[in-house]
């Protein structure tokens, strides 16, 4: 099998992001950016099953900058074998990139495409599933397990009540949630042999897909502020506040 | 403007959610339609025709639905929304798992997970983890939009729309349903319950958390929570995840008991009303939203705190 992994390049996850004073987003300069943690998760799965013998080749996709390519590297010195950059200055909406990778996937032909469940930054949740849809492929999201089935794949869900297990025909779409597994560090000489691995440069044009956004962002604010109260000294006070001034109990 | 909200439910019960939806999308104004999509659901959608508001329910009984697989439904839905102009579904793992399906099927870019709505083509949404908060306007002809059902209070019950069963067009059939797994607790439900108690890390096993924590949520009514922590260590089930990857919830009475409080979990509970923290360490996040705040080791202050209620 062959598996593509699409990873973005997002602020850091401990980076605390600050609202920008003209509240036209969140300040980007000089802040740390990493691969989005489910995408890690996502590049992470795809290693293990070329390691079970599963799957037979890792393409790495970021849609993004020049500087995606870093995010692509670190997929290749995780295990990925080669990598393809479209490179885009906007920030490109889910529904654009999930056409991208449309496009790419007939390219390729891959047999499973894993994805993380959300990217950090926008917290919108939808490429993967988007992505199933264009191709008309099934969608196996949240995953906490993954198992090849003879030629199904078996997906255990990650949902509201608990844990749902579903089979899906091949190809098919997987999207990742935090416990499907641990990701790896990349290692020195993995580090160094990423370098030399293939990378395409790209354009969203060369796929033929129009990046103009739908969603036209009027401005970005800070969440209203929550401040602390007060510290109680023991357990009676607690129950005492709880009862008579907050009038929860 | 002609809306249609996705019902959230089981095929036996309509969850809280729903009725929530209903709320944001009178505030859309216009007509507003229920779709009951499942197997054996007629009571569910017996309950949704009460809810205020409505016009009236679609049921969609059919057995390729029972399990409300993404694929079926997106193709469902997508059919039915040539005659609407709005889908609005709860933001539970059901809904996020086909509506974004639905929009690419119609050429829509979703709006996910709202929390306000300013007119009838803009939006209010967090991002990074509701560390800021995004006003979007949308240039979709249909609006396809995921509701954080906390953000909404519950329409009132007191309606009596018709029910009109409706039959679905070809599904697809490219995924099974397995197996599931529910957890089965007699407490209430996270997401709809009025006071909810979260055990994190600092509780050690879940040995613990039965000893410590569940006494306390029976003696409170609450149902439990737990930070990623927790989860991760195996000490609760991943569905009692709080935070911005698991769920989020806005009670009455939220308490956080050894839990620092990372960013994360903090975009899970900090809407809730009144928040309580008892943690050993004086300096954790956590005390910087909490409205109460208890310095003490949560193995001698949970059996007082459950012989004072």
């Amino acid at each position: 099998m062959k598996a593509l992994v699409p990873v973005k390049r997002v602020v850091d996850f401990n980076v605390k992001v600050r609202v920008k004073a003209d509240q036209t987003g969140v300040d980007l300069a000089n802040v740390k950016m990493s691969m989005n943690p489910f995408d890690e998760i996502a590049v992470e799965e795809a290693v293990r099953l070329k390691e079970a013998g599963t799957v037979s080749e890792i393409i790495a996709v970021s849609i993004g900058p020049e500087k995606a390519q870093d995010q692509i590297r670190q997929a290749l010195a995780m295990g990925a074998d080669r990598g393809i950059l479209v490179k885009t200055e906007m920030d490109a909406e889910s529904l654009a990139v999930a056409k991208i990778l449309k496009a790419i996937a007939e390219e390729e032909k891959p047999d499973l495409v894993i994805l993380g469940k959300q990217a950090i930054d926008d917290d919108r949740n939808q490429t993967g599933q988007m992505l199933a849809a264009l191709l008309g492929w099934p969608q196996g999201t949240f995953a906490s397990e993954v198992k090849k089935d003879g030629d199904k794949l078996l997906v255990t869900r990650e949902i509201d009540g608990g844990l749902q297990t579903v089979s899906l025909s091949l190809p098919a779409i997987v999207t990742t949630d935090l416990r499907l597994n641990e990701p790896r560090y990349a290692s020195l000489p993995n580090i160094m042999k990423a370098k030399k691995k293939p990378l395409d440069v790209k354009t969203a044009e060369d796929y033929g897909v129009d990046l103009t956004p739908r969603l036209e962002v009027l401005k970005v604010s800070e969440p209203p502020k929550r401040s602390a109260g007060i510290k109680v000294a023991s357990v009676e006070e607690l129950v005492e506040k709880l009862k008579n001034e907050a009038g929860v109990l | 403007m002609a809306i249609l909200v996705i019902a959230d439910h089981d095929n036996s019960s309509l969850s809280d959610a729903t009725g929530k939806v209903v709320t944001a999308a009178a505030k859309l104004g216009g007509d507003i339609d229920v779709l009951i999509a499942g197997k054996g659901a007629n009571g569910v959608a017996d309950e949704a025709a009460k809810i205020s508001g409505v016009r009236k329910v679609l049921l969609a009984d059919d057995g390729a639905l029972e399990k409300q697989l993404a694929e079926p439904m997106a193709a469902l839905i997508a059919d039915l929304a040539k005659d609407y102009d709005a889908v609005l579904a709860p933001a539970s793992t059901s809904g996020k798992n086909f509506m974004p399906r639905v929009a690419a099927l119609l050429d829509v870019m979703q709006i996910s997970e709202i929390v306000a709505i300013e007119s009838n083509d803009t939006f209010v949404r967090p991002i990074y983890a509701g560390n800021a908060i995004a006003t979007v306007k949308s240039a979709d002809a249909k609006k396809i939009i995921t509701v954080r059902p906390t953000a909404f209070n519950a329409a009132e019950l007191g309606g009596a729309a018709n029910v009109e069963t409706i039959t679905p067009p070809a599904l697809p059939n490219i995924s099974e349903f397995v197996a599931e797994e529910l957890t089965v607790s007699s407490r209430p439900e996270l997401q709809s319950a009025k006071i909810v108690i979260s055990g994190g890390r600092a509780l050690g096993s879940s040995e613990n958390f039965e000893k410590y924590i569940y006494p306390v949520a029976d003696k409170l009514g609450a149902a439990i929570g737990a930070s990623r922590a927790a989860v991760d260590a195996g000490y609760v089930p991943n569905d009692f995840q709080v935070g911005q990857t698991g769920k989020v919830v806005a009670p009455e009475l939220y308490i956080a008991i050894g839990i620092s409080g990372a960013i994360q979990h903090l975009a899970g509970m900090k809407d809730s009303k009144v928040i309580v923290a008892i943690n050993k360490d004086e300096d954790a996040p956590i005390f910087s939203v909490a409205d109460y705040g208890l310095v003490a080791d949560l193995f001698t202050a949970l059996p007082e705190l459950e012989n004072a209620l």
